[in-house]
């Protein structure tokens, strides 16, 4: 018996200092279709709570009438038993005949169901339209494109030097309907953020767009909700809504090149970043770094996260990341790259600096 | 049972079994051809290792000293490419070969300002480790160095991709179709060539 208490108890105690230990080392922020933080959310969360409520008021009626049913059968003993008999052939009286409103009860239930299926199918027509309608005006145009296993977040603007990549990172104004073009440059993906949107699949060769508007400010988590392969559950990205001010500022923070190195031990890892193998996939703005196979580093240091959600961005799992990805995200196009300490620690130096 | 009565039905338990027999020997024989090995060895102890740099370089030595006389399958013929067997890793050279833009001057393998590698002529070698080293270290007129950009691994992956190409790796293993537009038949339905050296190209003669 104590065993038997025992062995939950520690299981779920070693649950919960597991959760404890994730929790001091990141919070992931929220991700939850049932605290809506934008209108689109918000629409399909009262529809699920509308089929919630008649379905589950449909499911305690269908079991009242069961159990009314169990209760008015008739019962016997192996002494006594229960008089099944019709009326044809009893002569004691009619005590299993048919019921006398029985016909009438399935007709109505019959009614009542079909009323209720319709019904929320005209909520979901409903639904639908509304989600439809957001207001577009003055929005917010993101361009994402999903690849195995990041998602690259492109801010277009009409004049080219504004236009800027980052990664697994979006930010958005509070209030303001953001319109994000889908593209996929691999398999098939789906950009899911269960507190601002359904979700939308991503496929290559096509462009699908998503609208949606944060109403209320925060970091909200976002991932790939469509299996693409081994890391497809390491593959989530944050979208982070903050005031218009703080919004903007952040767009001319990211549009700026990287900084110049400051002294020796940053020119040094830059000079790696050059020379060795980071330059053959990834970009830094402004030292010619300029290839697009990986994610965008200019701004790195800047984001929260490393290798779309799977490490917070410390220079410690920045280490590990670079000199080994594959322990950490098997699979991963990253290859391993053995740097000397000397030039790992030069070559961190430098990326921290890149704000 | 009796001797007659088991040799009538033998040939009706054997028309049950020998499909999924065959199909199961099939599946199993396919199992090894996508076999991805996930966690890339450091290069150290890498596939790499069955080449060491003291086998190739002399061969490098020789090819920088004299670019007119090219010497390049002297030493490595015994060399073998571990991801030659293995469709998945030819595939990521596939992919690696337009990602790191080899295709810049080789085009899709038909050749541009670089030489052809779907031909049957090879200028510095055709087997593994010579591309490997044409790879690694570059050669004259031309082709740079990707040693220390590329890590060994890829390399070996983008070799193989190359062999592929002229159709020099078993069919089974090669690409049988393109994730882009590609003109012609895909690597899988091209006929082998023959292997044949070739002389440095004209540049290198003035």
């Amino acid at each position: 018996m104590t065993a038997r208490v025992v062995l939950p108890l520690s299981g779920a105690a070693a649950i919960a200092t597991a959760t404890a230990t994730v929790q001091s080392a990141w919070a992931a922020p929220l991700q939850d279709a049932l605290r809506p933080a934008g209108v689109q959310a918000r629409t399909i969360l009262d529809l699920l709570n509308l089929t919630v409520i008649v379905c589950t008021a449909v499911f305690a009626a269908v079991l009242i009438a069961f159990f009314w049913a169990l209760w008015r059968a008739p019962r016997g003993t192996r002494e006594t038993p229960a008089d099944m008999s019709t009326e044809a052939d009893s002569a004691v009286g009619p005590k299993a005949v048919a019921e006398p409103g029985l016909r009438r009860a399935v007709i109505v239930a019959t009614i009542v169901s079909t009323v209720l299926l319709f019904g929320l199918i005209f909520a979901d027509v409903l639904t639908d339209r509304a989600l439809a309608r957001l207001s577009m005006r003055d929005a917010v145009q993101i361009e994402v494109t999903a690849h195995q296993w990041w998602w690259e977040i492109r801010y277009n603007d009409p004049q080219a030097s504004n236009v800027f990549i980052t990664a697994n990172e979006m930010h958005i104004p509070v209030g303001q309907p953001v319109l994000v073009t889908l593209k996929s440059s691999d398999v098939i993906h789906s950009f899911w953020v269960p507190n601002l949107h359904g979700k939308k699949d991503l496929i290559p060769g096509r462009t699908a767009t998503i609208r949606f508007r944060a109403d209320h400010a925060g970091e909200y988590r976002g991932q790939c909700a469509e299996f693409c392969g081994y890391e497809h559950a390491l593959m989530s990205f944050l979208v982070i809504a903050e005031t218009p001010d703080k919004y903007a500022a952040w767009l001319a923070h990211q549009r700026q090149d990287a900084p110049p190195p400051s002294n020796e031990l940053q020119t040094r890892g830059e000079q790696i970043f050059l020379t060795h193998s980071c330059a053959m996939c990834h970009t830094v703005q402004g030292i010619g770094a300029n290839a697009v196979l990986g994610p965008d580093l200019t701004h790195v240091a800047s984001r929260q996260t490393l290798a779309a959600g799977t490490l917070p961005n410390t220079p410690g799992h920045l280490a590990g990341w670079i000199v080994d990805a594959q322990r950490i995200k098997p699979g991963t196009v990253m290859p391993p790259n053995p740097l000397a300490p000397d030039e790992l620690h030069a070559l961190l130096a430098y990326m921290a600096t890149l704000r | 049972m009796t001797a007659a009565r088991f040799r009538r039905q033998m040939p009706r338990a054997l028309w049950l079994i020998a499909p999924v027999v065959i199909a199961s020997v099939a599946c199993l024989a396919g199992c090894e051809r996508e076999q991805r090995q996930l966690h890339t060895p450091p290069p150290a102890a890498s596939a790499a290792s069955a080449v060491t740099m003291s086998s190739i370089q002399p061969v490098a030595s020789a090819v920088t000293t004299s670019s007119t006389q090219p010497v390049a399958a002297a030493v490595s013929a015994t060399v073998s490419n571990p991801y030659e067997n293995n469709a998945y890793a030819v595939s990521q050279g596939k992919r690696l070969f337009r990602a790191y833009n080899c295709s810049g001057c080789h085009a899709q393998g038909s050749g541009d300002s670089g030489p052809a590698l779907m031909d049957d002529k090879w200028i510095y070698g055709a087997d593994p480790a010579s591309v490997f080293t044409t790879i690694k270290q570059g050669r004259p007129n031309g082709m740079p160095a990707f040693g220390g950009h590329v890590s060994d691994d890829q390399i070996w992956q983008i070799v193989a991709y190359v062999r592929s190409m002229s159709g020099q790796l078993r069919s089974d293993i090669e690409p049988p179709r393109s994730d882009s537009l590609q003109a012609g038949k895909p690597e899988q339905r091209r006929p082998p060539e023959e292997p044949k050296r070739s002389s440095a190209p004209p540049a290198a003669e003035h």
